[in-house]
């Protein structure tokens, strides 16, 4: 029985070690904003926090996950969303959806590291998480404009910085 | 022009224009002027109920948007077509998909079938378009294909709202007994003369069911939803995990399936460890599953395990082909035997000595984030689906057919499509859930491909085999001969789809080439058929993605060949042609500073589901290899709907087109396809992707589709641009054979 926080709710988990914690929190705990692209950690769709961190979690199995969990749900919901998920409705960025949870969290640990990145480094950060529907360009703008208004009102603008609740 | 003067048009095309193919017009022939004049019945019932496509229920207006939303925001223009007339505000306005019917079907979805260049004959379709449309209706096509969702829906929905507020206005008036003509409405409400405002969820059920016949429709100057880039209906759900797709229904003790089928057409299941699979914790069956098998578990990744314990293997056809043998099939069939069409031939025939050029195009998997799913509960006799399908109603039936139960026991709902790209189209994934759930009744199951399974078990883009001949006639005049081989996808989809064979031309091996608004004194394009063992389908601009790469190349090597500047070549013989078609291309030359620098740009242009689309790609050689620093797109979608949808389907098009030009392919070893996984059939990624400058440029007639436009121009202006830099010509994708990318 492993113990695993997510979203800031503790869980018991009957589940043997090596089951990835992609299917955990999609199959077990019903959190179905974590998506299944690969399986091979090569598109990020699954990509969550832990810790704050983005990790792949198709690739992360449950015995190794060592911190608090945040998937797409818990960044923010409607009312208190994050300032990422402001900032990718007001550009309008998704397209068919699949990948953009995974985009998102990526988004999120990209700007606990780097608080203004530079196209450059939004590059390096984002370069694993595919979009089928290429939805880049927005990508990029929301991520700008997410981090300008960051810096300007700090880190209140959002609920959260994506980091361990 | 006038019904006889189209008429006289008709014969003058000769006996091509009823060669259609028999699955178009003959098949509507067979279902008769009964089917096509039938009225079909409305498939929604309760309160509230105005018309198919509007429920007015206490909380406010429900659209019901019968196509699929799988990112092209159908969903949001859709129902701001029936909210513009509506005169409800754009908040109030909820969005469902509504259950498959016949009267959903899709009016417009086989007009492209016919062969004739779209961009000039709109009249002679509109005409013969008719025809084309009895199809459809008789077989329920609910289709959401071919760019066509806006362009079929822009009349009936608009035409769904303004009913729907007339009836709430004759309701009103007779609850205030006040003229009709007194009353306006505004912000969901009907408002008399002295300000009383009455609510349109307390008019509905009165309103209900009133046949206000034909209401006329407001001009596009007294728009306020419509040409705005409205909030996309479903993007707050999409940016906070609350959007249900087809990988995401959970039921009440649901089970996860996954599948292995034989990796080669034709191969059989040799065998298989099923006890191994019953080893892994959470594994309950291993059923047979066409033709391969289904592990049956409590998790999906349970289910994934066992599949591996289950190691099936396969018995392989000894025929079965390697990627060379499939392209030698393409060869043959432009070597031997009769052209299947010949679209268009003038002018005269190239010198003696004119070179060959030969192109070559990989086949493609769709490869949409999602993979393939379906869930399914067979219960008491009744078949429940859940699966994200571009066809329901035809899914609904083939299910039916796979359990041997009337359609009426059927029913589907469509949730978020993950992608689609055509591959949705087909209805593998929903009648291999039914077949499984047929085999555990009582228990709901979630049948998942893979990402293996779903790369190996596509219906692929065909491959294409071009050869050309370009060159200069004595008076200047330029000159293309242009033969194409490829698999038809009319014939197999078509198939598929609708149970009957087509013949004929099939345009969409030769649509993109033979279609386009050139006035080329020396033109013939031919089409070849090859019967090939490789699956194929609908991909994203279907014969547009391959054929514009052929055409837009030759005509820059025509260029070249000839010493003129591409884009002022194109120009030339476009501009008499479709002057609004030559708007566009002097527009994204103008964008991109055409000719103004010594930058390697390349441009291609193509015309395809009603919207012209010209791009303009800059290249640069980095130490790191080539970078593609920006990309213009300029197009002209008849009428701008929703502006931000638009340019974002011209953004995701071009990506998709550039994806595909560089990397995409699919290969075969012994009939199998090489390809797997992301890291064998990847796209673009952000660090790969250009600045792009869309630039929207609507002429005012009727709407055009924007899902895959886009695409086709995207894959010759990279090569064009390629040749700018480098001086080599590339006439094979991918891009990245040839040129080292960064
Ligand atoms: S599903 Fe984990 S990276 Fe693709
Ligand atoms: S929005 Fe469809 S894959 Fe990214």
């Amino acid at each position: 029985m492993a113990e695993l926080r997510v979203n800031g709710t503790l869980h018991r988990i009957d589940a043997p070690g090596d089951m990835p914690l992609l299917w955990v929190l999609r199959d077990l705990l019903g959190l179905i904003g974590t998506k299944y692209g690969c399986g091979v950690a090569a598109c990020g769709a699954c990509t969550v926090l832990v810790g704050g961190v983005a990790v792949r979690s198709c690739q992360t199995p449950l015995e190794a996950v060592d911190g608090p969990v945040t998937t797409i749900e818990g960044l923010g919901q409607p009312g208190a969303l994050h300032i990422l998920q402001q900032e990718w409705i007001a550009h309008q960025v998704a397209q068919c959806g699949w990948c953009q949870s995974g985009q998102i969290l990526q988004a999120a640990s990209l700007l606990r590291q780097i608080p203004r990145p530079s196209d450059a480094e939004i590059d390096a950060a984002m370069a694993g998480n595919l979009c089928r529907c290429g939805t880049y360009p927005r990508i990029r703008a929301a991520i700008h404009a997410a981090a300008a208004r960051l810096a300007a009102e700090g880190p209140a603008a959002g609920n959260a910085d994506g980091g361990a609740p | 022009m006038n019904g006889r003067k189209i008429w006289r048009r008709a014969r003058r095309m000769g006996r091509r224009a009823f060669l259609v193919g028999s699955v178009l017009t003959g098949a509507g022939v067979a279902f008769g002027v009964h089917t096509a004049a039938r009225r079909l019945p409305n498939p929604l019932r309760g309160d509230g109920v105005m018309n198919p496509w509007l429920v007015i229920g206490p909380d406010g207006p429900v659209v019901v948007v019968p196509r699929a939303e799988m990112g092209q925001g159908v969903t949001t223009t859709l129902a701001a077509l029936v909210a513009e007339e509506l005169d409800a505000d754009w908040d109030a306005i909820r969005v469902i998909h509504g259950p498959p019917a016949a009267a959903y079907f899709n009016r417009v979805i086989l007009r492209p079938a016919l062969p004739f260049a779209e961009y000039r004959t709109s009249a002679l379709v509109e005409a013969l378009g008719t025809a084309t449309e009895v199809l459809p209706k008789a077989m329920g096509m609910q289709i959401t294909g071919g760019s066509t969702s806006t362009v079929d829906g822009f009349t009936p929905m608009r035409a769904a709202g303004a009913t729907a507020r007339e009836a709430l206005k004759a309701a009103a008036a007779e609850r205030l007994s006040l003229p009709v003509a007194d009353l306006k409405t505004v912000s969901g409400h009907v408002v008399a003369p002295d300000g009383r405002r009455l609510a349109y969820a307390d008019l509905a059920p009165d309103a209900a069911g009133r046949d206000m016949g034909r209401i006329a429709l407001r001009p596009a100057a007294d728009w306020r939803l419509l040409g705005r880039a409205l909030p996309r209906k479903d993007m707050a759900a999409k940016v906070t995990g609350a959007a249900v797709y087809g990988l995401d229904i959970r039921l009440e003790g649901m089970r996860f399936a996954t599948l292995a089928r034989p990796p080669v057409c034709g191969g059989t299941l040799a065998r298989h460890d099923a006890k191994a699979a019953q080893a892994v914790p959470g594994v309950e069956r291993v059923l047979p599953l066409g033709g391969g098998i289904a592990v049956v578990a409590r998790n999906s990744w349970a289910a994934l395990k066992g599949l591996e314990a289950a190691a099936p293997e396969w018995e392989t056809p000894a025929d079965a082909p390697d990627t060379d043998a499939i392209h030698e099939g393409l060869a043959r069939a432009i070597s031997g035997g009769l052209a299947n069409s010949r679209l268009v031939s003038r002018g005269g025939e190239p010198p003696a000595d004119t070179p060959v050029l030969e192109y070559r195009l990989p086949p493609l998997a769709h490869a949409t984030m999602e993979p393939m799913n379906a869930t399914a509960l067979f219960q008491g006799g009744r078949l429940h689906l859940w699966a994200g399908c571009q066809t329901p109603e035809i899914a609904r039936h083939a299910a039916a057919r796979v359990l041997g139960i009337a359609p009426d026991l059927v029913a589907l709902e469509v949730p978020f499509l993950g992608g689609g790209f055509g591959r949705r189209l087909e209805t593998d994934f929903v009648t291999l859930a039914a077949e499984l759930a047929g085999q555990m009744p009582g228990v709901p199951v979630q049948l998942f491909f893979s990402r293996e399974e779903d790369m190996t078990h596509d219906f692929y883009r065909p491959p294409l085999l071009a050869r050309a001949r370009i060159w200069t006639d004595a008076q200047g005049g330029p000159g293309l001969h242009l033969d194409l081989a490829t698999q038809s996808v009319t014939r197999s989809a078509g198939r598929r789809m609708t149970g009957l064979p087509s013949t004929g031309p099939d345009k969409i091996g030769v649509e993109g080439a033979f279609d386009q608004p050139y006035a080329l004194p020396n033109l013939r394009v031919r089409g070849h058929l090859a019967d090939l063992p490789l699956p194929v389908g609908f991909w994203r601009s279907v014969g547009h993605s391959a054929n514009s790469f052929v055409l837009e190349s030759a005509l820059d090597e025509l260029a070249h060949l000839s010493g003129r500047d591409p884009f002022e070549m194109r120009h030339a013989l476009i501009a008499p042609e479709d002057p609004s078609a030559a708007r566009v291309l002097a527009r994204a030359a103008q964008n991109a500073g055409w000719g103004q620098d010594g930058r390697a740009l390349g441009i291609a242009f193509c015309h395809s589901y009603g919207t012209t689309v010209a791009e303009v790609i800059e290249v640069t050689q980095t130490e790191h290899g080539i970078r593609i620093p920006r990309a213009w797109v300029v197009c002209d979608p008849g009428q701008a709907l929703d502006p931000g949808i638009i340019a974002a389907q011209m953004e995701g098009g071009l990506i998709f087109g550039l994806s595909a030009a560089i990397r995409g392919q699919i290969t075969l070893t012994a009939g199998a396809v090489d390809q797997l996984n992301f890291p064998d059939f990847d796209g673009l990624r952000i660090n790969e992707c250009p600045q792009i400058f869309v630039d929207i440029q609507p002429s005012g007639r009727d709407p055009g589709g924007v899902g895959e436009p886009a695409v086709p121009p995207a894959a010759p202006a990279l090569a064009n641009a390629l040749f700018a830099l480098t001086g080599r010509r590339a006439r094979s994708l991918p891009l990245q054979d040839m040129f080292d990318f960064a």
